[in-house]
């Protein structure tokens, strides 16, 4: 696809934002799951939430 | 029983986090979408009479500043909900809001650059309007740093949302200074009577403004659930914390 003499200008600027929302998307995700998996350790030492060990009761 | 509103229903972080489960999704699926119908109208539209192709910079670039600045607004709006409604989420969507929001307006500054430079001749002029979108990105880094530099997180969340509204200021600032000796061009679209860009370029622009709007609400749903997911892993340790100083105090 010819885009001109500015080609470059408009790739990087498409490149810069592919990038960057992979990045944050990515980061997102990572984050979730080290989150999750923290609360899945502390579950399996006994430490959960209230209204958890209230349903396990109930 | 009273009738309770949609923002009291989310008050409860279990409900919201399941609501947000099943609606991330839908989100992300429809914003891919139409960002990729969005990118196919960008391509095969005709070049602009004066720009040529470089106007192509405009359907990533006009997104990313319009939701730089709604990111602002929906920091803003989840401040006052703290200070005023003391609403249980409103904190985590503002912390949710200014990293999604940063990065929005860090785009709107790199593209914005990148355009500059072949139709300006220079990268960066401390042009009225881009000095005041630097402002807001410094201001979206600003609350990032202030609430990581406060260790109580009750008074990081209040002085974080103090800040949140003292910079709305910025939102008409940035809004009117295209016409205060700018070199950035007045508003094509959202201005009074009818938008000033041709059909064939405004429909690209705005499929890819919806589709980058669905990812922002995306991107902005699933940071409130990590960090709400941040905070359990938070009272989980301090909850086992207590329980062995319980058990130490006991065995004396």
């Amino acid at each position: 696809m010819d885009l001109g003499p500015h080609a470059v200008y408009v790739w990087a600027s498409y490149g810069a934002v592919a990038l960057t929302l992979a990045g944050l998307v990515a980061w997102l995700v990572l984050d979730g799951r080290r989150q999750q998996r923290l609360i899945d350790e502390l579950d399996r030492h006994g430490i959960r939430r209230r209204s958890d060990r209230g349903r396990e009761q109930g | 029983m009273a009738m309770q509103t949609w923002t009291q229903r989310l008050a409860n972080p279990t409900r919201f986090m399941a609501l947000s489960a099943r609606l991330i999704p839908w989100l992300a699926g429809a914003a891919c979408v139409l960002i990729a119908v969005g990118l196919y109208m960008a391509f095969t539209t005709p070049p602009d009479y004066q720009q040529g192709h470089t106007a192509k910079i405009m359907y990533v670039h006009v997104p990313a500043a319009w939701l730089s600045l709604f990111g602002y607004a929906l920091v803003a709006a989840s401040s006052f909900g703290l200070l005023v409604f003391r609403h249980p989420l409103a904190d985590v969507s503002a912390k949710a809001a200014a990293l999604v929001g940063a990065v929005f307006t860090f785009l709107c500054l790199v593209t914005g650059s990148l355009w500059g430079k072949p139709m300006w001749g220079a990268f960066w002029d401390w042009d009225p309007r881009l000095t005041a979108m630097l402002v807001l990105f410094f201001l979206y880094l600003g609350l990032i740093a202030l609430r990581s530099s406060i260790e109580d997180e009750a008074l990081a969340a209040n002085l974080t949302a103090i800040l949140g509204l003292v910079g709305i200021v910025m939102l008409p600032i940035i809004r009117y200074s295209v016409y205060w000796n700018s070199i950035h061009q007045p508003p094509s679209v959202s201005r009074f009577g009818a938008p000033a860009i041709h059909a064939s370029l405004l429909w690209p622009l705005l499929v890819m403004a919806a589709g980058m709007g669905l990812l922002f609400a995306a991107l902005h749903l699933k940071a409130m659930r990590n960090e709400i997911l941040r905070r359990r892993v938070k009272a989980l340790r301090l909850q086992r914390v207590q329980s062995a100083a319980g058990l130490a105090q006991a065995a004396e």
